[in-house]
C-alpha cells in the first residue's frame, strides 16, 4: 500500500499497465523525455523507453488521430493532451471517428484508446487553462467520460479505462492533483465505468457533483448539517454513461435534488441530470431539483476568476434554500 | 537580394552581423540611421528589462504565470522594426519585442499578465491581436487579416508569429496555404528557440531548416540568424515590400534561443543542460548590437547605464499602477461574453451579486 496524492496515482496506474500489458503506448506533448507538465508519465520512458513513452510532435490532432490508427491495429494507446483546452485541434478526430469507429464498421474495427486530459479552474492560470468541457464529450455518442477525485479512484478508474473497449475521456481535476494523499493499493483493482459512488448518506437531500467540487460540496454539507440536515452525498466518477440508478433511488428516498458542476451553467451536466431525475422520479420530489453552476460565461483570467467558481458558501446557500423549500 | 536567390535547404542561415559585433557582410547592410539602430537598441534593452522584472515580481508572488521572451529580443524587435504602425500582427505569447515596437503601453501588457483580460483591450492603433495561447492557431487568422486588406487595396501587410513547435500543427500549414493560393500579403515568422516547452526542434521535424517547408507551399522560406538584428530587419523588410507590392507570403525562420524557462511554471534544467545555455549567452542578441554600437561610437556605457535606469523606473512605475488596478468587478467578467448581455447571463449576474452582497 503506497500513500499517492492523485497525480502519482494516476502515474503508478499507467506503470502498472505498462508493466502488465505490453500493448499500452503512452504519448503526448512533453509526455516523454520530461514526463509531462504536471509529471503524470514521470519515469515511464527510462522504464519502458522511447517505443512505448515518448513526446508527440505538438499537433493534438495527430495524437488523437494516429491513437485511433494504434487502438484499431492492436495496441492500447493512453495518449495525454496537455490541457483540455487544447485538445479542439483533436476533437475532430475524437467526434468524427475514434466515437464511431466501431458503428461505421459494424463492429469489426474497434477504438479502445484513452485520452487523458487535465481540466478544470481554481488554479489562476493563463486562458484556455480552466474549462471544464465534459459535455462536449458527453454529448457524443460513442465515448465514455470520466473524472476522479480521489488517487484511489484515480487508479481503478484509469486502470478501466485503459481495459475498457471503447474510447475513454479521463479528465483529471488538475486543481486537486496535489491537494492530499491516500492509501492506494498495489495490487490489480479496477472501478467499474458507469458507477456513482455514495461517498455519504443521508436523508434529506441527495447532492450530485465530481472532480474538485466533491471536496467543496462535502465542507459546504458539514456546515448545513450542523443546521440540522441529513445529507446525501453522489461522487458521479463517470459523466457518460450517467449510472442513473444511483442518482434516482437517493432522490427517490430523499425527495430534493441539488447538482454542483464547474462547468457552466447552460446545456452543462447538471441540465441533464435534472431531466433524467425529472422522468423518473418527479412524484418523489419535494423541491424543485436545483443546480449550483458557473454563470454562462467564459473563464476569467485570475483576477476575476473568483467570479466564476462556485464556491462553499454559495454551495451552502442553495443546498438551505432546497432544504428549506 | 535575399528571397530569390536563397536555398532554403542549403543551412547556410543569413547573417550580416556576428556575435562580436562586426558587419561580416557590408553589401547587406540595411539602410538604417544612427537613431533607428539605437531605437531599436533601447527597444530590445526595454523588452529584457521588462522579462527581468517580471521574473522577479513572478518570484515575489505578485505576478503569476509568464512566458520571457529572453534572448529572443532581436528576432522579435528585427522583424517588428521592419513593419509600418499600420501594419498587422497575430502573435502568440512570447512576442513582447512586436508589442513595444508596436507602441503597446506597458501598462496594458502587465495587466494582463497581471491576469486581468482588460490589459487586451490596446488602443486601435497597436493592430496586434490579442495574444493568442492555442498554438499556431493564429496564423489562420493572419491570412484572412491579410486578405481583408488586399480585398479593399489596402497597402497593410500582416506578420503571423508562431514557434518551432507550432509548424507541427495543421493550423500552420492550412495558413501557409492559403496565403499562397490567395497570394496574401502576408509573412510568416517562425520563431525557432529550439524548444516546444520540453520538446527539442529535432523531435518536431525531420528536415534540415524549418525555412524548407515553405518550399511545399509555394513561396520562398529563409533562414535567418535571429540573433542578428540587422539580418532580422533586412530579411522581413524585403519580404514585407515584396508582401506589399503584391508579390504574396514569405517564411521567415529566425534562428535563435529560449535563454529562459519556457514559462515561470516550467524547470528547464530538468531536459537541458547548463552549458548548452553558456553557448547561446555568447550569441545573445543584445550584447551583439551593443557591441557593435559601440565600435561604431555611437553609444558609451554612460548612455548604457542611463537607459537601464530609465526603463527599470518605468517598469517599477507601470507595474505599481497595475498593483493598484481596482479588482475585477462582478460586471466585467460579464460585459463582453456578448454584445448584449442575454436574459439568462442577467439573471445569473443578479443572484451572484446578491449572494456576493450577503457574504460582504
Ligand atoms: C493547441 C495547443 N496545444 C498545447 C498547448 C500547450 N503549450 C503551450 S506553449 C507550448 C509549446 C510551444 O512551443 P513553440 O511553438 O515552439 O513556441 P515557444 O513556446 O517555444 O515560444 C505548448 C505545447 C497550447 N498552448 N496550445
Amino acid at each position: 500500500m503506497a500513500v499517492l496524492n492523485l497525480i502519482e496515482a494516476i502515474t503508478h496506474a499507467l506503470d502498472y499497465e505498462m508493466g502488465k500489458d505490453e500493448s499500452v503506448v503512452v504519448y503526448g506533448e512533453d509526455v516523454g523525455f520530461e514526463g509531462g507538465v504536471f509529471r503524470a508519465t514521470k519515469g515511464l520512458q527510462q522504464k519502458y523507453g522511447e517505443k512505448r513513452v515518448f513526446d508527440s510532435i505538438l499537433a493534438e490532432s495527430s495524437i488523437v488521430g494516429s491513437g485511433i490508427g494504434m487502438a484499431i491495429n492492436g495496441l492500447r494507446p493512453v495518449v495525454e493532451i496537455q490541457f483540455s483546452g487544447f485538445m479542439f485541434p483533436g476533437y475532430n478526430q475524437i467526434v468524427t471517428h475514434a466515437a464511431r469507429m466501431r458503428n461505421r464498421s459494424r463492429g469489426l474495427y474497434t477504438v479502445p484508446m484513452v485520452i487523458r486530459m487535465p481540466y478544470g479552474g481554481g488554479v489562476r492560470a493563463l486562458e484556455h487553462h480552466s474549462e471544464s468541457l465534459e459535455v462536449l464529450f458527453a454529448h457524443i455518442p460513442g465515448l465514455k467520460v470520466v473524472i476522479p477525485s480521489t488517487p484511489y479512484d484515480a487508479k481503478g478508474l484509469l486502470l478501466a479505462a485503459i481495459r475498457d473497449p471503447d474510447p475513454v475521456i479521463f479528465l483529471e481535476p488538475k486543481r486537486i492533483y496535489r491537494a492530499f494523499k491516500q492509501e492506494v493499493p498495489e495490487e490489480d483493482y479496477t472501478i467499474p465505468i458507469g458507477k456513482a459512488k455514495v461517498v455519504k448518506s443521508g436523508s434529506d437531500l441527495t447532492v450530485v457533483t465530481w472532480g474538485a467540487m466533491v471536496r467543496d460540496t462535502q465542507k459546504a454539507i458539514e456546515i448545513v448539517e450542523k443546521e440540522g440536515f441529513n445529507i446525501e452525498l453522489i461522487d458521479l466518477r463517470t459523466i457518460s454513461p450517467i449510472d442513473q440508478e444511483t442518482v434516482v433511488e437517493s432522490v427517490k428516498k430523499t425527495g430534493r435534488f441539488v447538482v454542483v458542476h464547474e462547468a457552466v451553467s447552460s446545456y452543462g451536466p447538471g441540465a441533464e441530470l435534472i431531466s433524467i431525475i425529472n422522468e423518473k422520479a418527479f412524484l418523489h420530489l419535494e423541491a424543485p431539483p436545483t443546480r449550483v453552476a458557473p454563470p454562462d460565461i467564459i473563464v476569467p483570467l485570475p483576477k476575476g476568476e473568483h467570479h466564476y467558481l462556485p464556491d462553499v458558501n454559495h454551495i451552502a446557500v442553495a443546498l438551505r434554500q432546497v432544504l428549506k423549500f | 537580394m535575399f528571397l530569390k536567390p536563397y536555398v532554403p535547404q542549403s543551412e547556410e542561415m543569413v547573417q550580416i552581423m556576428d556575435p562580436n559585433g562586426n558587419i561580416v557582410k557590408p553589401e547587406w547592410m540595411p539602410n538604417l540611421s544612427n537613431e533607428e539602430i539605437i531605437e531599436m537598441y533601447e527597444t530590445m534593452v526595454f523588452s529584457r528589462i521588462i522579462d527581468e522584472k517580471i521574473l522577479q515580481y513572478q518570484r515575489q508572488g505578485r505576478i503569476l504565470t509568464y512566458a520571457p521572451n529572453l534572448g529572443q529580443e532581436a528576432a522579435q524587435v528585427g522583424s517588428g522594426f521592419a513593419i509600418k504602425q499600420t501594419d498587422w500582427v497575430a502573435s502568440a505569447f512570447r512576442e513582447l519585442g512586436v508589442w513595444l515596437r508596436k507602441k503597446a503601453p506597458l501598462y496594458n501588457i502587465l495587466l494582463y499578465w497581471y491576469g486581468n483580460e482588460e490589459g487586451m483591450h490596446m488602443p486601435e492603433e497597436v493592430r496586434i491581436l490579442p495574444v493568442s495561447v492555442p498554438i499556431a492557431s493564429q496564423l489562420q487568422h493572419a491570412t484572412g487579416l491579410a486578405y481583408a486588406s488586399k480585398y479593399r487595396n489596402e497597402p497593410d501587410v500582416t506578420l503571423g508569429y508562431v514557434g518551432d513547435g507550432g509548424t507541427s500543427q495543421g493550423d500552420f500549414h492550412e495558413a501557409l496555404n492559403f496565403a499562397s493560393v490567395n497570394q496574401t500579403p502576408n509573412v510568416f515568422i517562425v520563431q525557432n528557440n529550439q524548444f516546444a516547452i520540453s520538446t527539442r526542434r529535432a523531435v518536431q521535424t525531420k528536415v534540415k531548416t524549418i525555412a524548407e517547408k515553405a518550399l511545399a507551399y509555394g513561396m520562398p522560406g529563409i533562414q535567418v540568424d535571429g540573433n542578428d538584428i540587422f539580418a532580422m530587419y533586412a530579411v522581413t523588410k524585403e519580404a514585407v515590400d515584396q508582401a506589399r507590392n503584391g508579390g504574396g507570403p514569405t517564411l521567415i525562420e529566425a534562428y535563435t534561443y529560449r535563454l529562459g524557462a519556457h514559462t515561470t511554471a516550467d524547470d528547464p534544467t530538468v531536459y537541458r543542460d547548463q552549458e548548452e545555455v553558456e553557448e547561446w549567452l555568447k550569441k545573445d542578441p543584445i550584447d551583439r548590437l551593443k557591441k557593435y554600437m559601440l565600435k561604431a561610437g555611437i553609444w558609451d556605457e554612460e548612455k548604457e547605464e542611463a537607459l537601464r535606469k530609465e526603463k527599470s523606473e518605468i517598469v517599477k512605475s507601470e507595474f505599481t499602477k497595475v498593483e493598484n488596478s481596482e479588482p475585477v468587478a462582478l460586471e466585467a467578467v460579464f460585459d463582453y461574453i456578448y454584445a448584449d448581455k442575454t436574459s439568462i447571463q442577467k439573471e445569473q449576474y443578479y443572484k451572484l451579486k446578491a449572494l456576493q452582497e450577503e457574504v460582504e
